[in-house]
């Protein structure tokens, strides 16, 4: 099918408000999913790291199944489980837990590695002068752990702002569904498609650049 | 709660969701090989003294890492048609997680040609082999044997990607337990098995990536 220039851009401009509106719930989606999942990501980590042997063990079993589960059976599992257990969550719920669930096991995995990273000579320094678990994670593992979670932690942000796009599969009117929306009303499926494809790169792009400046400002200076 | 766990219906599908984890196997082995060339190729560019091919392979990669896989499938397979190029569903997906892979794995690539050593290369220009034969018999082996790990990875995570061929509905393993849901709403059951299927699946393939690079390591 062909479509002049106009006409695209006149469909568009009819159709900027819910596109908009679309961008906002993936960037919500995307938003609330990593706030939530680097929380319990970190709770994870510590957990993995620092546990007692069970807790070791169910944390392991917890990031080893969800890492090995593909992120859109996560959200059709959440959304058709939670409905059926009687638990009432709007898809919008549903899709933002599982991607915060499949955030934590990322998280959890990268505060994992960082810690492990740390010289034991550390914590043992810390032990030595009195200092409390806690203490010792306020002010000797997080700076050195800090440094390097975040870049990858980043990247991890920007995998969220991806996968946020599976939510339209259930019904979610983010950016992928609202423009699936004008093209199931205009046929324009080359230019909207595009341009959804244009907006997510735009977005990952400002992300991914946001990392590599996170990178060269908490590299240890040499 | 009185939800009563009944596997009985996943079981009697069980075949289905086998013929489709089949099906996501081939799915990501096929798109994984073409991802292979298209990696390579793309990752010799990267490391390439030309400043064009540099800049052509980066906005690749950077195109290809950065939009997301189920936006790259529904643009193949529902507007490229447009455009005169059609294809069927599993042709369109496959396309699209090689494009999709090619750019991870030229990452993973590149981080191993930069990891061996220059000597060595300098070395076959000493003794006269052509860039082609560097590259072919000195670089490549090298630099395989170190992206082991990191190509295991990327290539686990490019096979739980081809669940997402069930949005154009090929009928893998989530297409498949998604349908046993609908159609028997025993939804924790065939979800347990499904995501069990891939958990383990993943397993095997770590396993073997283990297995290789033991194989393959470089004695010291």
């Amino acid at each position: 099918m062909d479509f002049t220039l106009t006409q695209i851009l006149h469909q568009l401009w009819i159709a900027r408000i819910p596109i908009v509106q679309g961008l906002g719930v993936t960037m919500a989606a995307a938003a609330l999913a990593i706030v939530a999942g680097s929380v319990l990501g970190v709770g994870v980590g510590l957990a993995l790291t620092y546990g007692t042997r069970t807790l070791r063990w169910l944390t392991r079993a917890y990031t080893d199944f969800i890492r090995g589960t593909p992120v859109l059976v996560l959200v059709l599992a959440s959304y058709y489980i939670l409905g059926a257990a009687g638990v009432q969550l709007s898809p919008f719920q549903a899709g933002v837990l599982a991607l915060a669930v499949f955030c934590s096991s990322h998280v959890g995995e990268i505060v994992r590695g960082a810690l492990q990273a740390i010289p034991i000579g550390q914590i043992e320094a810390a032990k030595a002068i009195g200092l409390t678990f806690p203490q010792t994670f306020r002010y000797v593992l997080l700076p050195l752990a800090i440094r390097q979670v975040l870049p990858t932690w980043v990247n991890t942000a920007a995998e969220m702002v991806k996968a946020s796009t599976l939510l339209s599969i259930i019904g979610v009117g983010d950016l992928l569904l609202a423009s699936q929306e004008v093209i199931s009303r205009t046929f324009m499926s080359l230019p909207f498609y595009f341009f959804a494809g244009f907006l997510y790169f735009t977005v990952n792009f400002a992300i991914e650049h946001f990392g590599r400046y996170v990178e060269r400002k908490t590299q240890i200076p040499s | 709660m009185d939800y009563v766990l009944n596997f009985s219906v996943v079981w009697r599908s069980f075949d289905h969701l086998l013929g489709g984890l089949g099906l996501s196997l081939l799915l990501a082995l096929g798109s994984i090989l073409i991802g292979i060339v298209i990696g390579l190729v793309v990752s010799f560019a990267l490391v390439s003294p030309s400043g064009i091919a540099r800049r052509l392979a980066g906005l690749y990669v950077t195109v290809t890492r950065n939009t997301p896989l189920l936006v790259l499938v529904l643009f193949v397979y529902f507007a490229l048609p447009d455009l005169g190029i059609r294809l069927g569903d599993i042709e369109s997906f496959v396309a699209t997680l090689a494009i999709y892979s090619g750019g991870y794995l030229a990452e993973v690539f590149r981080a191993g040609l930069l990891s061996v050593p220059k000597g060595l290369s300098e070395a076959g220009q000493a003794i006269g082999l052509k860039k082609m034969q560097i590259r072919l018999s000195i670089m490549m082996p090298i630099m395989f044997r170190n992206v082991l790990p990191a190509l295991g990875s990327t290539v686990i995570s490019l096979f739980k990607d081809t669940s997402l061929a069930a949005a154009i509905a090929v009928p893998e393993l989530t297409f498949q337990a998604r349908k046993i849901n609908v159609e028997s709403f025993r939804v924790v059951e065939t979800w347990i098995v499904a995501s069990l299927l891939y958990v383990c699946t993943c397993a095997v393939l770590a396993m073997i990536f283990r297995r290789v690079e033991r194989h393959l390591a470089i004695p010291r």
